[in-house]
């Protein structure tokens, strides 16, 4: 009763302050959009030079929407002058894929492509054997780099406004007012995370979707999973925002959390490769959340893992979470000391 | 054992080592208004905070309504209003209303009763649709005294309710304050720094730099220091050479 209190509160609130509602739920798609842009230019126009290919197998390339081009005497050399994304070979029983990759997301679409096309066959699964002219299979970025934007936006956003939010009511007085109705400090915090997480869940649900299937973003596992961890982590940030908002006495101070609090998890969560960071440097990772979040996101969509193999990451996010929420209530003490 | 609605018993509390009440006993029947009366710094906002539960004090115990402060039970018994007024003013006034009538699990019934009884008391039942940013200070005032009231609670505790308030007004929220303690029984314990709200309670507890330095009834204080108002009591009680 009390927690639905707030939870209507914040709703009214919310609803009146249309900049907070356009900055939560049209920010994220705004920059993930120029994002795409700069990552993902030219993925729609993938063109395959085939050797040796049968015209059934052409047919089923053209449907995946695939430019083909039919070539039977073809080099590496050529591949490079033309910049073809990539050139198959079929031979008896083997099929031989070599990939430009410079560009590695459009490697990633192009084998993504290809597999589709070539899984109908009836007869016995020819082996595909992949070279690459630049790189190697591991240099993919903004397929890797998308999963971990998502779950980044939404922590970033989340966190933000929750902050804010909670700082307006600690400097407003009105906290110090709730507190002197006979309202528990737990029932403050429930009412503070289901009324913003209800906010967080939509603005989960539009970034995702519009990440998928909009920006086509690669996702092989369920997308029931991404949204999953997805407000797994809006959680952390709802709970993070509000323990930090009883540091900070104004707006600005909030802000000031975000190159101490958000950037760092940027460089540490593996957004940017951490391989040529020293061993111990990379263990702080472990001690943010995004990490977590970017290591389940990459799982689920990039490799398409299930539910028991990023199990481990959720738990872990979850009791992020947990102490945050302990905390936050802790420090509602100060008001109170019921 | 006389029962009485709050009772301090050497209460005592310092900000960053510096002492703000000094250790103090007081009583406060059940069933009177009382007002605490003193310059601004003298230490009633605190004091009155400790009695909510809000403020830990250093050292001494206080009770309300027969109940050890802190205690959660006894939020919903008494009605508090604070000096300065913690209103949601994105939220209109009656928005604002319900919320606070929805913590004292008010049912819906008798939360659509109240809000209407305590708009109506303050005179802000034709304004209750407007944000409450747009409200005047009085107007702000007003709807914090009418939070108080919702709940309809035995022991009201206001700090200040008529700072800002014009003089009709104030004039109105004293008679009903009255009526309160007259007809409903209720304590109702008032600071103030305006003397002439004085004349109006049963018991005056004069506050200076965290001293009680006069607490009797208006009359009796008047002619104990001789003194023609209240101005002049505080004068003379804290020692000061008029
Ligand atoms: N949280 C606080 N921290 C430090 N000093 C405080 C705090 N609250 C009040 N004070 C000091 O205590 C004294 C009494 O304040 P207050 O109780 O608000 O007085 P009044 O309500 O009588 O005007 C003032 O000198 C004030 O500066
Ligand atoms: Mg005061």
């Amino acid at each position: 009763m009390r927690i639905g209190a707030i939870v209507t509160r914040i709703i009214q609130q919310m609803r009146r302050d249309r900049r907070t509602l356009a900055l939560l739920f049209f920010a994220p798609l705004l920059v993930l959009t120029l994002m795409s842009f700069i990552f993902n230019s030219n993925e729609a126009n993938l063109t395959l030079v085939i050797s040796n290919g049968t015209p059934p197998l052409i047919e089923k390339l053209q449907a995946v929407d695939l430019h083909i081009i039919e070539q039977q005497n073809f080099s590496v050399e050529q591949l490079k002058e033309q910049q073809y994304d990539g050139w198959l070979i079929l031979g008896q029983g083997n099929v031989r894929l070599t990939l430009l990759n410079n560009d590695p997301s459009s490697s990633k679409v192009l084998i993504m492509k290809l597999s589709q096309a070539l899984q109908p066959q009836q007869d016995a699964a020819p082996s595909l054997t992949t070279d690459y002219v630049y790189g190697d299979k591991d240099t993919a970025i903004f397929d890797i780099f998308s999963p971990m934007l998502i779950g980044f936006f939404v922590f970033f956003f989340v966190f933000l406004i929750t902050g804010i939010a909670l700082l307006k009511e600690r400097t407003s007085g009105t906290l110090e007012r709730l507190l002197a109705t006979p309202i528990k400090r737990a029932e403050i915090v429930a009412g503070y995370m289901l009324g913003y997480g209800l906010f967080a869940f939509l603005q989960t649900v539009i970034i995702v979707l519009f990440g998928i299937y909009v920006l086509d973003i690669v996702h092989v596992g369920s997308i029931w999973l991404v949204l999953l961890i997805n407000m797994t982590v809006a959680l952390v940030a709802l709970s993070l925002g509000s323990l930090l908002s009883s540091f900070a006495s104004s707006e600005f101070q909030m802000m000031q959390f975000i190159p101490l609090i958000i950037v760092p998890q940027i460089f540490f969560s593996g957004i940017f490769p951490l391989d040529n960071m020293a061993t111990w440097l990379q263990k702080i990772g472990h001690l943010m959340p995004l990490y977590y979040a970017a290591n389940a996101l990459n799982g689920v969509m990039y490799k398409g893992v299930t539910f028991s193999e990023i199990a481990t990451n959720l738990a872990v996010l979850a009791s992020f979470a947990i102490v945050f929420i302990i905390l936050t209530t802790f420090s509602l003490k100060k008001y109170r000391v019921l | 054992m006389k029962h009485y609605a709050i009772s301090l018993d050497n209460v005592e509390k310092s900000f960053h080592h510096k002492q703000v009440i000094a250790p103090l006993s007081l009583n406060i029947p059940t069933g009177q208004l009382v007002g605490l009366l003193g310059p601004s710094g003298c230490g009633k906002t605190t004091l009155i905070k400790m009695i909510m539960g809000m403020l830990k004090p250093d050292n001494g115990q206080i009770q309300a309504l027969n109940l050890a402060v802190p205690h959660q039970q006894l939020l919903s018994s008494i009605g508090y209003m604070a000096q300065s007024d913690a209103l949601y003013l994105d939220l209109t006034g009656e928005e604002n209303l319900n919320f606070f009538a929805k913590l004292y699990n008010l049912s819906k019934r008798e939360r659509t009763q109240r809000v209407v009884y305590a708009a109506q008391l303050v005179r802000l039942k034709d304004d209750l649709h407007i944000k409450v940013a747009n409200y005047s200070g009085g107007m702000k005032r007003r709807l914090s005294l009418a939070i108080a009231l919702l709940h309809n609670p035995p022991l009201l505790i206001l700090d200040e309710p008529t700072v800002g308030i014009d003089p009709v007004l104030k004039k109105e929220i004293w008679q009903e304050l009255m009526r309160l303690k007259n007809e409903d029984q209720k304590t109702i314990l008032v600071t103030t720094h305006a003397m002439d709200e004085a004349q109006k309670c049963d018991q005056l507890i004069m506050l200076r730099n965290g001293y009680i330095i006069a607490n009797d009834t208006p009359q009796a204080l008047k002619t104990q220091y001789d003194a023609q108002d209240f101005d002049e009591v505080f004068l003379k009680a804290g020692g000061e050479v008029l």
